[in-house]
């Protein structure tokens, strides 16, 4: 492809229509889509989208020609004293790949959206809310395109709070659902809290790099830490560890990814693309674009490499043992995310990025194939309980696969397409997550040995318990009346699917070994990486150790299909190791125990002592009231009384008295009045007299 | 003969002072009556007076107005009077004192 200068270097320009395409089509929804109904809204919010994909394929287009990106100006945002932060956003390989991924993935979930969100707000009750959905959806996208272009720390982290508000929003999108009537909103706050304290590890981080290279703009903060040398040392360690939790929070890393299963409260298309293929990449998106100052930290590295490796193989445990099916992909995308933090950990970040993007894509597809799934045993559910009453009395939940089974022939399309994506994600060769999964254990093989065992038994997990919920869900005989009566979704919601299915068998083409299309791309950017070469034997392992879990979950699982309410036969087995695995290793209870017991008993104290006591008892009552009332009696007892009651009852006594002293002169006798009219005259006539004669 | 003017109006200011004090210390209401007819009486004597001295007229329409006045006050002061005296069965000018205040 060739294009000419001039139209190339245009395109640069019109990069803010990247973030001002959502922003528009947000606009348009609060403004008139309440108005105009569901067709219109899901119109504008994907067309915004869609506009936003155009406009990072000319991106894309342009970097051809240029590879060296360009920086845009769009504003002037903060300028005191040292501190000058343009709002400039920064085209290069890496941003641009971000932004052609999260577009492109945005903008066929945006249209799937539009499909699912139509039956859910009904399943839901509350059709109103599909406008708020679609507004929560552009503004994400917005955000995240501020967090990925942006050419600064802040920029960046004005789309890092930016993505976490629309996650916290949309967790609890359905806020009135979920346990005791607000376990989604319980949700969507741990989300928040659990974020925020990345939020505040990567604060702290931009203080220190402030602090010691005086400026928040990367490619100046590179400069000057390279420049500065090993003295520089500690400060960098410390600048990437606090870098580092703010990526965990954000990524769903130890010890902080308890936020994530719980964020599936939201709905589906949220999951897919906020809970799995965009938003939680920030974090090594961020570890990504801040490699200079990793490379310099040696000891940082190792440890981001490690966390992501531990996280990685400890969430595939839990995911063996879920029920809940957007459950288990919850866990496996915390555990993927661990393989491309400890990919970028081992300063593969060329194999991150190549996970990361390879990840969006079956990951999406999967989060989507499951809400064709959920949507289809409710419309089964919703038949099966019109026909025949309320057939299952109380609580049914549309997301157990103990209440599936043989969905493959219900839902054909959705088989199909789930059935690419789990493959690709177990890593089974020639489909995307084989040749990115590849490249990561192929770094760890070389860096680092405990790395790569604990990523290779996570990639072994991994495959298992994709079998186990493929041959859960879509094979053997239904285990509910909603199941026997499901049916396949509407093109809208189907078709979608299929072009992610497609971009998961093909994924694997941008990086193939030898020829390293991405590497070559972000090269650009991150500069020159020796990758490894292929290795026969680590390919050969991984993919002999998938088809095995594959094969082991088919014996468990398919050779003697589940039962209705049987218990899951790796239950007896594995024992309490399985009791442990599906209550998540207790994690939530140990934090709970550990940290918000204490904390709510802390906040009790202080509610008690420091607020109620002191503040309200003491300062408010005693000190504010009481004084306030005392100042006040002051003045009125010895201002108000005395001087201006005073002073209007004296005038008042005043005119009383004089009142009373002329009534006198009243006396009804004519002789009288004729006495004051003589004495009227004889005073003026004595006036004039004496006047004329002095 | 020619009576000097001074003589006059001394005349008159004579019958006004004692016209004042007839309203003043009279307690029958015709006897005030009467009084107030000699005060303006008085007035006219002196109105008479300054004309001739003056040699003019307004002073001569001015008695004829006053006689006019003090006619239409006869009637309402008389028609007063009578009235009080069927109300208090005297024409004593202390006992009309309900205006005090």
């Amino acid at each position: 492809m060739h294009f000419s200068e001039a139209a190339v270097n245009g395109w640069f320009a019109l990069v803010p229509w990247i973030i001002a395409f959502p922003v528009a089509g947000l606009l348009v929804n609060l403004a008139l889509g309440r108005r105009l109904g569901e067709r219109f809204t899901g119109f504008v919010a994907s067309a915004a989208v869609a506009l936003a994909f155009v406009v990072a394929v000319l991106q894309g287009l342009a970097l051809l020609q240029h590879p060296e990106g360009a920086r845009v100006v769009v504003a002037d945002w903060i300028a005191i004293g040292g501190l000058s932060v343009p709002w400039a956003i920064k085209v290069d390989t890496l941003s641009v790949t971000m932004m052609l991924m999260v577009t492109g993935v945005s903008a066929l979930i945006h249209v799937y959206a539009t499909g699912y969100m139509h039956d859910d707000v009904r399943f839901q009750g509350d059709p109103g809310r599909y406008t708020r959905f679609f507004i929560f959806f552009n503004l994400f996208v917005a955000a995240m395109m501020i967090l990925i272009s942006g050419d600064s720390f802040l920029t960046l982290f004005v789309g890092w709070e930016g993505v976490g508000l629309c996650s916290y929003l949309l967790i609890g999108f359905w806020y009135e659902k979920g346990k005791d009537g607000i376990g989604n909103a319980v949700a969507g706050k741990k989300a928040f809290v659990a974020n925020r304290i990345g939020d505040f590890g990567f604060l702290i981080a931009m203080f220190l790099t402030f602090w010691a290279f005086d400026s928040l703009t990367f490619d100046t903060v590179f400069e000057h830490a390279e420049a500065a040398g090993p003295q520089a040392g500690l400060v960098l360690t410390l600048i990437t560890l606090f870098l580092l939790l703010g990526a965990a929070g954000k990524s769903a890393q130890l010890p902080l990814f308890v936020w994530l299963p719980d964020a599936m409260a939201g709905p589906t298309p949220v999951s897919a693309l906020i809970h799995a293929a965009t938003m939680v990449t920030a974090g090594v998106y961020m570890i990504t674009r801040t490699h200079v100052l990793f490379h310099l930290a040696p000891a940082s590295s190792s440890v981001v490499a490690i966390v992501g490796a531990a996280t990685a193989f400890f969430a595939a445990t839990i995911a063996v043992g879920q029920y809940d099916i957007k459950k288990v992909l919850a866990y496996s995308t915390i555990s993927q995310l661990g393989f491309m933090v400890a990919a970028v950990g081992m300063g593969a970040y060329v194999a991150g990025m190549f996970h990361l993007v390879t990840h969006a894509f079956f990951k999406a597809l999967l989060f989507l194939g499951s809400g064709s799934v959920i949507l289809g045993i409710e419309h089964g559910h919703h038949h099966a309980t019109q026909g025949h009453g309320d057939a299952h009395g109380g609580h049914f939940d549309p997301q157990d696969m103990r209440n599936m089974g043989g969905m493959a022939s219900r839902m054909k399309v959705t088989f199909v397409v789930y059935l690419i994506g789990a493959l690709a994600l177990a890593g089974i060769p020639p489909l995307a997550g084989f040749f990115s999964k590849d490249e990561i254990l192929l770094a760890a093989q070389g860096q680092n040995l405990l790395v790569y065992l604990l990523l290779t038994a996570a990639a072994f997990l991994t495959a298992f318990y994709m079998g186990r919920q493929v041959f859960l869900v879509f094979f053997g005989r239904p285990r509910s009346q909603a199941a026997a009566h499901a049916k396949e979704n509407p093109p809208v919601v189907v078709l979608p699917l299929v072009a992610l299915a497609g971009l998961s068998l093909l994924g694997g083409a941008l990086n193939l070994p030898g020829v390293h299309t991405l590497g070559t791309w972000l090269g650009h950017t991150l500069g020159e990486e020796h990758a490894p070469e292929f290795s026969l034997l680590v390919a050969g392992v991984s993919t002999v150790l998938a088809l095995a879990a594959i094969a082991l979950a088919w014996r468990i699982y398919a050779r003697r299909p589940l039962g209705e309410n049987q218990p899951d036969p790796i239950e007896a087995p594995l024992g309490r190791l399985f009791r442990a695995l599906n209550n998540k290793w207790w994690v939530d209870e140990f934090y709970d125990w550990l940290i918000l017991r204490r904390y709510v008993r802390l906040a009790n104290v202080l509610a008690h002592q420091v607020d109620t006591i002191f503040w309200h008892n003491w300062f408010h009552d005693s000190v504010l009231a009481a004084g306030f009332r005392r100042g006040t009696r002051w003045l009125a007892e010895s201002f108000d009384l005395p001087v201006i009651d005073g002073a209007s009852a004296a005038l008042a006594r005043l005119v009383e008295r004089l009142g009373s002293g002329l009534r006198r002169m009243q006396s009804g006798y004519v002789r009288n009045y004729a006495v004051y009219v003589l004495a009227g005259v004889v005073l003026m006539l004595s006036f004039f007299l004496i006047r004329s004669l002095s | 003969m020619n009576i000097p003017t001074n003589y006059v109006v001394a005349l008159s200011a004579v019958l006004f002072s004692l016209g004042v004090i007839g309203v003043l210390i009279r307690r029958n209401a015709i006897i005030a009556f009467m009084s107030v007819e000699l005060m303006l009486n008085a007035a006219n004597l002196a109105f008479i007076a300054y004309a001739r001295a003056l040699q003019q007229l307004s002073g001569h329409i001015f008695v004829f107005f006053i006689i006019a006045v003090a006619a239409a006050e006869v009637a309402v002061g008389l028609a007063l009077i009578v009235t009080i005296f069927k109300t208090k069965h005297s024409i004593d000018v202390d006992l009309v004192s309900s205006l005090k205040g």
